[in-house]
């Protein structure tokens, strides 16, 4: 590898690990921001953010063993025959079921969907997956309570229904697009 | 043999453990930062102020409550509760659904983590459709309901 290479590859590190902080010192930034304007407030979202980190790393650690054992034990020859672009109807139930099964904030799944995506994921199947999210069958009586049971399965079905239709329509907006 | 590349793509042990490790904690910024934001959109977005919107036909109600879902953050237990309390209130089915359908398929917060991984293009699509979809179900419940003569709880 010659020298003109090995600094361009440097330069692209620093430059990914620059846009890796970026988000966060946006955050930090603002922080500061409203910290000059409300303290109290400022200090009390401070906490409540600290609070809720601290109830994340359980579900933190069982993306992490499930990321690891994607990554031992699923090649990408599997992820394209089961969600890749030839993978049809059955790639869409395993991303209806993966999506409402999953759990945890949804930005805890980009990283494993992201390389998905690398292995072959369908872009469509990754829309799909981050929209059936929104089905929280643990949470489904609750919603019966406040709301009906009628409303809750009519609502359900609708979102799953949408889910498949969004994650369609996103893959040909962006990725029809760019083939055409 | 352990952390080298085995038969055909598959990694071993101690490359799948570095890999999982970097990928993993290339993402801890991200999670860091939208939690932190999240802690500032509860503190100072109080949504129930974004009601006095409400009442502008069946349309705009339905846009405010959407509108409202797509701004808050946080367990979809909230989500419930909160809509039940407008529900009470009066504020129509079409809000309600739009309101509840946004807030978990559309993540204003954590826009700029979906757009750093897959990409701006995705990201602002996808969450522009669910919020469309979000419209879209909330007509077709209340027809469906309607349909079969159901009432609200």
């Amino acid at each position: 590898m010659n020298r003109a290479t090995v600094r361009g590859t440097k330069g692209e590190k620093k430059q990914k690990t620059v846009a890796k902080f970026l988000f966060l010192g946006a955050v930090a930034a603002l922080y500061a921001i409203f910290f000059l304007v409300d303290p109290e407030g400022t200090t009390s979202a401070f906490f409540f953010a600290l609070t809720v980190l601290t109830k994340l790393w359980p579900v933190l650690i069982f993306v992490f063993f499930l990321m690891f054992v994607v990554n031992l034990l699923v090649k990408p020859s599997w992820v394209r025959r089961h969600v890749g672009h030839d993978s049809g109807a059955k790639g869409v139930w395993v991303a209806l079921v993966g999506g409402i099964i999953s759990m945890g904030p949804i930005y805890i799944w980009y990283t494993m969907l992201r390389d998905f995506q690398k292995k072959g994921m369908r872009p469509a199947l990754i829309a799909v997956f981050l929209y059936s999210r929104g089905v929280k069958i643990p949470l489904l009586p609750l919603m019966a309570f406040y709301f009906g049971i009628t409303y809750t399965v009519v609502l359900t079905m609708y979102m799953l229904v949408f889910a498949v239709l969004s994650g369609l329509c996103t893959e040909w907006l962006v990725h029809g697009r760019k083939a055409a | 043999m352990v952390g080298q590349t085995q038969n055909n793509d598959r990694p071993g042990m101690a490359a799948a453990g570095r890999k999982t490790t970097a990928m993993f904690l290339g993402n801890v910024p991200n999670i860091i930062a939208i939690v932190f934001l999240s802690g500032l959109v509860v503190q100072f977005l109080p949504v129930g102020r974004l009601t006095a919107f409400l009442g502008g036909g069946l349309l705009a109600d339905g846009l405010v409550g959407a509108a409202i879902g797509s701004v808050s953050t946080g367990n979809p237990l909230v989500s419930y509760i909160l809509a039940g309390e407008f529900l009470e209130q009066g504020m129509g089915l079409v809000a309600i659904t739009a309101l509840l359908v946004c807030w978990v398929t559309v993540g204003s917060v954590q826009l700029p983590a979906e757009i750093q991984s897959f990409g701006p293009c995705f990201a602002l699509v996808r969450n522009g459709l669910a919020f469309v979809s979000a419209l879209a179900i909330a007509f077709l419940v209340l027809l469906t309901l309607q349909g079969m003569g159901v009432s609200m709880p």
